[in-house]
This record gives structure tokens, sequence and C-alpha cells, in this order.
């Protein structure tokens, strides 16, 4: 073993971040010490990144399994069939620390790694969303991170050419220390063609191909699995660098070599590098591997076999291709001007051993690496809760003028148009994009058949905090929902789940709780969670963030001519509202951005009836009855009207009648599941009328499209007469406001 | 007609233009890679979008003195048909098989959006199915798309009519506020004396199916095909 790096003691695995139990446990598993070498294996593999220590067991409740599941859990990512022979390959990911220490390049190198986890699989990525999260833009702070992850985004993604088509931006002070950058991905392979990381077949030849490896990076999945304090930027080095045109390479190359069929396995180098991959990909096969560092592509001198093993480099991947196919391999990673690097071979055994000119650096059982203990730590609920749950909204005065809210409301930051981001992603290469972003869901055609995906995500962070269970439970149905509206059937589901330090019983309740909702919603709604990633310590200086789950889900349309988008398409449709009647201003945005509050209770969410209204929406657009459909969320029944006024080319108004309920600003404002806005066409709404009542759920025509005014009456009342053009100027202007 | 789409590392629209030639107007096509030096039977060569090595150095720099771009002079020189679009564009202006340059977005940031395009000239293969004064709806999607040129050469195209399309509003007006990059003149597609070679920042690749949100797009495509009608059926506007 060499002896050219520090002795490992006690302080040095502490300060590698493994505790003292844990260090003791690998002493004794070797039985020896290990080197600094093995030290860092430990350190990575062992990191809370990249073993999920304290969130597997809860993890373990979430349905994994589908008539249509291809891939759960556990690989680069997770696939589903699609039909016609077709899978989607999709998963959403953190890249939240990275982001807030260097926004452009943590922005950035969170799309890459994404797209290359999709890759892998074989899949070629279609569609790109972006979940993000922000404090509050009167910070300048927050103007420069803003401006420096979505510039990052827009860099990589059109640079690779995958297009951007969908996502969310949310703000709230919570954030403005701990930004949220998640990044989902969707691909396409042939569904008898997904290649999965592993490393069968001792005896097979070991491959480093794509980028060279700097010291960029370094302990990149420790520092992502720690707090900050008030020091952040200091940890600038530990974020990676992203050359997307070597990305673009690498896929083409990646996706040309596997259609040869050498390919026996392949995983991206994310965190922890190739320290990951050479212990992840033997561990899934039961085989060893053995490799010789020197080998490895440098673009740096001097490197010791820790920093090659922990460097985090981007663009880079391990692959072990079948035994006598080595050439096929060389040459078409020549043809794209990439490395491509024989370093090792499988073994049998079950060790990983890396090797430094010979010399054996080090040696450890995989299984080992890649089963980190799990915890069970203890979960509290957090004590302000109860407080903060029986606040009832209704105490607080009403406004005076319910447009003049309504008009406030539109132009609040995170209801208002995200065109300022978007139009700096390209939505549309590859000719896909059938619904652009904008609508409750994006929709991307499958070339060569009838069918279409739709994609979306969502997830409240108020919602969350207030009621963990059920805010994470109702994220789950409103992405579902979202898909619906696009007259696709959800069809799977990845999470990202981002919270505070786990180690806090408060914070790990929020997450215990939360997977439960999610559990729960999508057994009853029969969506399996295919994929995924939980990003902790999302907190500084002791604020942690909302907690804050971010569901992707990922419809089909057997149809896509039969789609519909969530603005009014003319004068005269009919418009209903579908769902229950019941809401509350608890934990609404009405509530934040009128009062700045996060208080009360939640509305009361019927998964049965969730059920039937989403089914019912998918019914009334596949049977193309259906002009325009829109999910009411933030802002409520109001908002979703307006929005259905103004987010289309052309502004179109609408005259609606809602029931009167305690108090006006509920009926407007007022947030609940399971509900949709709904245009038709005056000559057949009978029809819809038929198919509503085969559908069982509750539902009402509240009103029709038409003239230049949204006016809206409760009871008898009117309580809103607004020009519909002042509408969209308030929501135009609201967010992109703050960004000129 | 046989059509040939390049490929450089870092293409992307490729795959988009070889489609809609493929599927959409069933014609004959195949990629060409950057190394070759030989177009041989091709009728119309694309260069399509992306980022060409990157863009490393400036956009369209390294594949303007690429291998394929030197067999294109011959091919050009011989009087084949070639359409750059976005990056291909500013090949084409970085090959100087066009003038100009094309620069930085005025705003600095990428833009991805629907534009409006007025035709000024419809004596082009690419646009003889047009009419003059026409409003095309395509997407642009690219953060050095300013076309700029000096005086002399800005004269001289607009003397020689060698400006075909400018941005514009949906009524066809030339204005500031329907430029979305800050190009001279609103410039956003140009060809060269011969008529042969058209740089255009738009994609008409994504303005070929009704599926897409419209076929403006393909109206260029259709000309071009219009120009191999003995009868000149087609071209009679």
């Amino acid at each position: 073993m060499t002896g050219a790096e520090p002795k490992v003691t006690l302080d040095l695995a502490l300060d590698a971040g493994l505790t003292a139990e844990e260090y003791d446990r690998i002493l004794s598993q070797l039985g020896r010490e290990p080197t600094y070498a093995e030290l860092g294996l430990f350190s990575a593999l062992w990191s809370e990144h990249c073993a999920y220590k304290h969130s597997r067991v809860f993890l373990a409740r979430l349905p994994q399994r589908g008539p249509h599941v291809l891939q759960g859990p556990g690989e680069n990512a997770g696939a589903i069939d699609i039909g016609d022979g077709w899978a989607v390959v999709f998963k959403i990911e953190s890249h939240n620390h990275p982001s807030f220490i260097e926004p452009f390049q943590g922005a950035a190198t969170g799309v890459g790694g994404i797209l290359r986890d999709i890759f892998t699989m074989g899949a070629r990525p279609i569609a790109i969303l972006d979940s993000l999260r922000f404090g509050e833009l009167d910070n300048p702070k927050t103007l420069r991170l803003v401006n420096g992850v979505v510039s990052g985004i827009s860099w990589y993604g059109n640079c690779f050419g995958c297009p951007t088509v969908g996502g969310e931006i949310a703000f709230a002070p919570e954030y403005a220390g701990n930004p949220l950058v998640n990044v989902m991905c969707v691909g396409l392979v042939r569904a008898d063609q997904i290649v999965r990381a592993r490393a069968d077949g001792p005896g097979n030849p070991v491959f480093y191909v794509g980028n060279k490896t700097g010291r960029d990076g370094i302990h990149g999945a420790t520092m992502a699995s720690a707090t900050f304090d008030g020091h952040a930027e200091e940890r600038r080095p530990t974020v990676q660098v992203g050359d997307p045109f070597t990305e673009k390479l690498l896929l083409e190359a990646c996706l040309e070599v596997m259609r040869t069929g050498a390919v026996v396995g392949l995983q991206d180098m994310g965190a922890a590098g190739l320290a990951c991959c050479t212990a992840e990909m033997p561990a899934r096969s039961g085989t060893g591997m053995d490799v010789e560092l020197s080998r490895v592509p440098q673009r740096e001198t001097g490197m010791t076999p820790y920093e090659i093993l922990l460097s985090e480099s981007q663009e880079r991947m391990l692959l072990v291709a079948a035994r006598g196919r080595e050439e096929e391999v060389r040459r078409i990673f020549a043809r794209w001007e990439l490395e491509a690097v024989e370093i090792g071979r499988v073994t049998e055994g079950g060790e990983l051993t890396a090797r430094l000119n010979g010399e054996v650096v080090a040696r450890v059982p995989v299984d080992l690496l890649a089963e980190a203990p799990k915890y069970r730590k203890p979960t509290t609920e957090l004590s302000e809760l109860a407080e903060r749950r029986a606040f009832d909204p209704l105490t607080l005065p009403e406004p005076r003028d319910y447009g003049d809210a309504l008009i406030g409301l539109l132009g609040s930051p995170t209801i208002a148009s995200k065109e300022w981001a978007f139009r700096q992603y390209d939505q549309q290469v590859g000719i896909n994009t059938v619904i652009l972003p904008g609508s409750d869901a994006a929709v991307l055609r499958v070339k060569g058949t009838r069918r279409a995906l739709a994609v979306s995500t969502d997830g409240n962070g108020r919602h969350v905090f207030l009621d963990p269970r059920q805010g994470a439970a109702m994220a789950v149905c409103e992405a579902a929902r979202n898909v619906c509206c696009s007259g696709a059937e959800p069809r799977g589901v990845t999470d990202c789940m981002n919270f505070g330090s786990p180690e806090r019983p408060e914070i790990l309740w929020q997450f215990s709780e939360a997977i439960e909702g999610i559990s729960l919603a999508c057994r009853a709604l029969e969506l399996p969670v295919v994929g995924g990633n939980v990003s902790f310590y999302n907190e500084t200086s002791g604020q942690a963030i909302l907690p804050t789950p971010i569901i992707g889900v990922v419809g089909v349309l057997d149809d896509a001519s039969l789609r519909a988008t969530q603005w009014f398409k003319g004068p005269g449709h009919r418009v209903a509202l579908l769902g229950p009647a019941s809401v509350s201003l608890g934990g609404s945005e009405y509530l934040w951005a009128r009062h700045r509050r996060l208080a009360g209770r939640l509305a009361s969410l019927d998964f049965e009836v969730e059920r039937r209204v989403q089914r019912a929406v998918r019914a009334a657009v596949s049977a193309g009855l259906v002009t325009a459909a829109h999910d009411c969320s933030e802002g409520g029944v109001a908002v979703a009207l307006a929005e259905s006024c103004v987010t289309g080319r052309a502004v179109m108004g609408c005259e609606a009648t809602l029931v009167t309920t305690d108090r006006t600003d509920l009926a407007l404002f007022g947030e609940g599941p399971s509900r949709v806005v709904i245009a038709v066409e005056a000559a057949r709404a009978r029809e819809f009328e038929g198919l509503m009542a085969e559908s069982a759920i509750p539902w009402r025509w509240i009103g029709t499209t038409g003239g230049e005014r949204l006016v809206i009456r409760v009871g008898p009342q009117m309580v809103v007469d607004v020009d519909a053009g002042q509408l969209g100027r308030a929501w135009r202007s609201g967010f992109e406001g703050h960004m000129a | 007609m046989r059509f040939g789409v390049v490929v450089f590392p870092g293409t992307w629209s490729d795959c988009d233009f070889h489609y809609v030639v493929s599927e959409v107007l069933h014609q004959p096509v195949r990629y060409v890679w950057h190394r070759e030096r030989e177009l041989g039977q091709l009728d119309c060569v694309i260069l399509p979008g992306g980022f060409s090595y990157g863009d490393y150095l400036r956009a369209g720099a390294v594949a303007g003195r690429s291998p394929v771009v030197e067999a294109l002079r011959d091919f050009v020189g011989r009087g084949g048909l070639v359409l750059g679009s976005c990056n291909g564009f500013q090949i084409l202006c970085e090959a100087g098989l066009l003038p100009g340059v094309l620069t930085r977005n005025e705003c600095l940031q990428y833009r991805c959006q629907s534009t409006h395009l007025v035709v000024e000239n419809v004596d082009t293969p690419f646009t003889r199915g047009l009419r003059a004064g026409q409003v095309l709806t395509m997407p642009i999607s690219h953060g050095e798309g300013k076309y700029y040129a000096d005086a002399e050469t800005l004269a001289r195209l607009k003397q020689q009519n060698l400006i075909v399309f400018r941005y514009a509003s949906a009524d066809g007006k030339v204005t500031k506020a329907s430029n979305p990059n800050g190009s001279l003149d609103n410039i956003a597609g140009i060809v060269n004396p011969e008529g042969t070679v058209l740089g255009m920042m738009p994609h008409p690749e994504r303005a070929s199916e009704t599926a897409m949100g419209g076929t403006d797009g393909l109206l260029m495509f259709q000309s071009l095909l219009g120009t191999l009608v003995e009868d000149g059926t087609f071209l009679k506007r």
C-alpha cells in the first residue's frame, strides 16, 4: 500500500464527514485501518448524498411497482412502458447546494448531471423541467441567484440541445439562504434496449469515457451532505464546471456505442465520481472491479489516488463493454473525439481494487461501500405547528376591492408569468413540443406513433410546512391533475425531496410525514415512484427551507391530437368548475401575498374524488369536448379563471358566478385540491353534461367566455369586474418587472 | 430533390431537418459528416442549428473552417443550393460564403420565441413560392443572432436585393419592437448574389407541421421543390 498519503486516524475520518461509529464499523469490517484513498471512498459513498443514510428506511414505503414499470429506483433513472415498443426514462434531481455557492455553474451542472442519468440508460433526452425556489425578489442577492441559475440552465440545456419545456419558479423568504434547483429530465428509448448501470461478466473490460479528470468538485457529495454556515462561498472549489459541448458528444457517442450491443453497463460519474461507479456497478452485479488509476485521463499533473477517485469533473462515464469488442468502443468514441480508455476489468470476488502504477491503493469489498449504515433517527412534530394551524384566516379583514386583490395576486412573482426565464430556454429543439411551457403540463409527441407524453412538476412548500402529509399528497395530486388537464393519463412519478437537516427531529418528522403523504397519494392514484432524489441539509445558520417535495409526473396521451391547454380559445364557450366546494385560505398564496401569514389549515383531500375528477377531465379531453382545461392551484378559482383569460395568444374575457361561502375572499382565492376549470363549446354542452353525470363527481357550470372583462359574481353579488388586458399586464410584469 | 444535412460535433437541429425532409416532404436525405470532402450528387445542403464545436472562439468560427465547408465552396461554385439556419447562418458568415457577422443578442440573453418575418426577396429558389411582403411566422432560438455588416456591405445587400427576411410585426411592419436580437435593419436572413446560398437565424424546420404550431417554414421547402418542377406551375404567384 502507498505511503505517500496521510495516515488515517479517527480525526481524519471525522473531518471527512464520517461519524466515530461509522469509522469503527469500517475498522472492524476491514480488520485494519483504511488507507487514505479508502477513507475517501467511504466518506463519499457513505455520505448522505450518495447513501441516503437517513432517508432509506422511509423511502421504502413508496410504491415502486406497477404494470408499466420497466425500471424502478436504484438505477440511473426509472423507466415506464408507454406502448408501441417505447419506454420513457425520467428522473428529477437537485443541485441546490452548488447553485447557492455558484449559481451559474451549479445550475448548469445540475442540468448536465440529470441529462447523463437519462442517456446512460440508452434514452435520448427529449425534455427538461426545472423546479426552482428562491427568496423574495426585493433582495439583490436573490436577483443575482435567479439570473445566475436561469442563465446556467439556459447555457447548458441550449448548447446540449434538449428543450426545456416546463417546471415552476416560486418565491418565499425561507429559500433566501438555500435556493432550490431541481431538474427533471425525460428521455425516450426502445423498451427492449434499456441499458443498466451494471458490471456483469468477470473479465469484461472497464472503460473510462468522456472528459478528462481534474481536481474540480472533490467532496461535492460531502458538501451536499452538510448545512451551510455564513461562509458558504468559501466552498466554491467544490462546485464542478460544466461543458455542455462535450456532454453532447458524449450523448451521441454513448447512444451510438449502445446500438452496437457492445455495452454491458454504463454509469454516469456524478456525485463521488469514479469512486461511486467502481463500487456501485459491481455491487449491483455481485462482481468486483480492478482498476489502474494512472490510466485515467487527467488534465492536471500529480493527482493522488484520492483525488482521482473522488473528482467530480463533469461529462464522464464508466462503461463496461463485452470482452472482445473493445475496438468498436474505441472507434466510436474516437469518431466523436472523446477519450475512451480501458482502465481495468470486471473481477470475481466482490472487491474493488484500485491501483496506482500497479501498486494497490485501495482494496475494499464493494458491498461494504455500497451498503452504508441506515439510520432511523427520532422524529418530532414541529412545536409551533399546532398554533399556526389553529389560526383562522377568516379573522383577517377582507379586501375593499376584490378586483385589485386579484390583480395583485396575478402580479405576485410566484403566480406571474415566467416568460422572462422560459424565453431564455430552447423549448422546441427535437421538434416534439406540441404544448409549449405556459400550460398546466407540457406535451411532447412521440414521433412515429400517435402518442404523446405530458409532463409536469409541482410542489408547494407552504402547504407541506403546515401539513407535511397532506401537503405532499396534494403535490402528487396536483402534478397528476396537471397532466390530466392536457388529456394524458399519469403513468409514473419521480420525486425530489428538499428538506433541512435530518439530524433535527422536526425536519425528519416533516420528511417522514411527506413520504407518507406521497405514498398514500401514489397508491390511491395507482402511480409508481420510479426514481428520485433526497436533498437534505438545505439550511443556513440554522434556518431551514420550507419542506419542499417536488413531484414530477409523466403521463401518456394515446392520441396526441386530442389534447388541451389552459387558455380560453374563443367567446361563447361554457365554463365549468369540476371538483369539491371545500376550499381554505390556510397556507394559501393569497394569505401570504396579502397578509404575509403562513398559517391555517389546508382544505380536505379526498383521494376518491381526486381520482374521479382526474378521470373525468381525461375523458372529456379525449372525447374532444374540451377547449380549455386548467387546474385550480395557487390563488384559487379566481386566479385560475384569470389565467385562462390571459395566458393564451389573445386575451379573452369571461363571466362567472361562484357559490356563496363564508366569505367572498374564500370563494375567490381559497385553495383546495381536486378542482379544475374547463371550457366547452356551447354546442357540445349537453354531451359534456352526460359525461359528467357518468363520472359521479361534484361539478357545475359557472359561466361563459367572451367580452374583454373578467366578471365574477359570488352568489348574486358582483365582486370582480376588471379589464382582462389589465390582468394580463399584471401577470406579464409581476416577475419580469423585477428582473428587467 | 436530394438533400444533405451536415452534422458537426455539437449540431442539434440535424435530426429535425432530416425528419422534415424525409417524413414531411418525402424527399431523399442523408447526413453529411463534418469531415466529408465530397458532397456528391446532392442538390441542397442544409447547415442546421446547434453549437458546432461548442461555438468556441465565436459562433460558427471553427465550423466555418472545417473540411465539409471547404467542400461546400466547390458545391456552391457548381450551383448547388445551401440553406444555413441558426448556427448554419453563423457558419456561412464565418466561412465568408455570406457577408457580415452574427454577434451576441442585444439583450445579452438567449432568445427562444416566435417571430414574424416579412419576405423581401422572392427571386431565390428558397422563396420563389412566396409573395413579396408576405409575413411568415417562425421561431428563433439563439444567443448570437444580431446581424451586423459595415455600411458598404449593407448598401450592397440593399442595392442587390440580397436581404430575404426581416423581423417584423404580425402585419409586416419592420419595427424596433419586432426585432428580437438587435439585428442591423431587422435583418433575419440574407442570400448570396446568385441566390443559391441562404442564411437565416429563424428555424423553418420548427414551423413545418401543424402539430408544431405552424407550417410557414414548409413554404420555403415547397419553394425549393418547386424550383425543380419543369413546367414551373408552382412558381406562378
